[in-house]
């Protein structure tokens, strides 16, 4: 299933840089993401993985450089990414309304709304959990609910932010699930985390950032098997990365 | 006439539903109301929208309103008094010693109140949201009526606190209304004439009367607050 009729991708990302009163953070990053492949961005606390993030997502703008969609997609309301945060931000009102909420500001008709937000709630069997308040829902269901209505908006491309970092092992799975199914659907992922394991089950391919620089950019088997820099090495044995 | 004595015969006016009493009780309530609405209707929308708005000056404008929570409500009554007096810019309106003048002189007495105080809210809830929102497309603009709604818990209190404010408030009614007996008297009004004429049974029935009611509407927002709180999240 490719949303859309022309595709966003490849996204070329070249000399980012972002800083905040005088300290750089982002020290000019550049790379360019596929389609079909998942991503995953791993590195040391503070690498930079979640301001790269943001300013593809374009949440943030650089202080140089450029992210660049295929096709010049600028219109923001018809936004083709999506993404997800570490800790999802319900609304108080349902689980339903949250969809219909968000598909309202993506842009779609009043009748359109509703049954797309259904959609997502069975599709991944959230069904149930349609009138609940999203505020009382467990974090793990919350989470679920945020990819689903990330999903509802039919991106190409879905950023996740360390998606299962707070939550328990059997959430983490269901999560995990989740992004299987919608990397299957032919949406690209792109994605950070810091548990190796989540990046090996999940990751085709690997941007390695260490202190705002993008040190490694490999698909993800050669990456765990044989690293190319000391630093991802060091990293991957569990050392502490300065 | 004693305290005592008052106290019995206050309690007398209130169960025989006395006509005058019940008379001033349903204008404080009209004016009061009125103002709050009015205070809301302007001061939700505009608070939420200082809360998000970035523009040179902003600061000052948050320390101006904060300043104006507290304006002593003479000072309002008497910049109201001012604009609709005879020689007054709305003089030709003839509004003055009027409920309208009082409604408009508690308007401009709690407006500042609810701005200040849902400029604050919203800011919180915005610094919360603002990710997730600008990521799902929200402008600032658009997210105004979405956090006004979610933070509809909170501003249940700011209500209550400008609420407070007009029901307890003399001064300002006082000089633009001028207490006219049947016409313009309040309660905070009369209970300060009748005190100074020395009738004092009318003038604790009335502080029995408002006390009341204030705890009634505070207990009900709180209640009502709480349920809905645990069935929204």
């Amino acid at each position: 299933m490719m949303h859309g009729t022309f595709s966003i991708l490849p996204l070329r990302v070249s000399g980012l840089r972002f800083g905040v009163r005088g300290t750089e953070l982002i020290k000019g990053i550049s790379f360019e993401l596929r389609a079909g492949v998942r991503t995953l961005i791993i590195g040391p606390n503070g690498a930079g993985k979640s301001l790269t993030l943001r300013l593809s997502h374009g949440l943030i703008k650089p202080t140089a450089g450029e992210v660049a969609w295929a096709g010049g997609t600028t219109d923001r309301r018809r936004k083709r990414h999506a993404m997800v945060f570490q800790r999802p931000v319900m609304l108080r009102r349902s689980a339903r309304a949250n969809l219909v909420h968000a598909l309202s500001l993506g842009g779609l008709d009043r009748s359109e709304r509703g049954r797309r937000a259904d959609e997502a709630l069975e599709r991944f069997g959230l069904g149930h959990l349609a009138d609940r308040p999203a505020r009382l829902l467990s974090g793990g269901e919350q989470q679920r609910l945020a990819i689903a209505r990330a999903w509802s908006l039919r991106p190409q491309v879905l950023f996740l932010d360390e998606p299962t970092s707070a939550l328990d092992p059997a959430s983490t799975k269901a999560i995990e699930e989740m992004i299987e199914a919608i990397h299957a659907d032919g949406v690209k992922i792109v994605m950070t985390t810091h548990n190796m394991g989540q990046a090996r089950r999940l990751g085709d391919e690997v941007l390695f950032l260490h202190n705002g620089r993008l040190l490694e950019h490999t698909p993800a088997d050669e990456f765990f098997a044989k690293p190319r820099t000391e630093e991802a090495d060091a990293f991957l044995k569990g050392e502490l990365l300065h | 006439m004693d305290g005592q004595g008052a106290f019995v015969t206050a309690i007398n006016l209130i169960v025989s539903g006395d006509a005058a009493l019940a008379e001033i009780v349903g204008l404080s309530l009209r004016v009061t109301l009125s103002a709050v609405f009015l205070s809301c209707l302007v001061g939700l929308p505009a608070g939420a929208a200082l809360a998000l708005a970035r523009f040179p000056g902003r600061g000052g404008v948050i320390v101006v309103f904060n300043s104006l929570m507290g304006l002593p409500p003479v000072v309002a009554g008497l910049v109201v008094y001012l604009t609709l007096s005879r020689s007054g810019p709305l003089g030709p309106l003839a509004l003055l010693f009027t409920p309208t003048a009082m409604i408009i002189a508690q308007t401009v007495l709690i407006t500042p109140i609810i701005v200040s105080l849902t400029r604050s809210v919203i800011e919180d809830l915005w610094r919360e949201y603002e990710d997730q929102l600008r990521s799902l497309g929200s402008s600032a603009l658009r997210a105004v009526p979405t956090l006004l709604w979610d933070g509809r818990f909170s501003l249940v209190t700011v209500v209550l606190a400008g609420l407070g404010r007009a029901m307890a408030e003399v001064g300002a009614v006082l000089i633009v209304g001028g207490n006219i007996a049947g016409h313009t008297r309040t309660m905070t009004t009369a209970i300060a004439l009748e005190t100074a004429r020395g009738d004092l049974a009318l003038a604790l029935g009335l502080g029995i009367i408002l006390l009341s009611l204030t705890l009634l509407l505070n207990a009900g927002a709180f209640v009502s607050g709480r349920v809905a709180q645990r069935t929204a999240g």
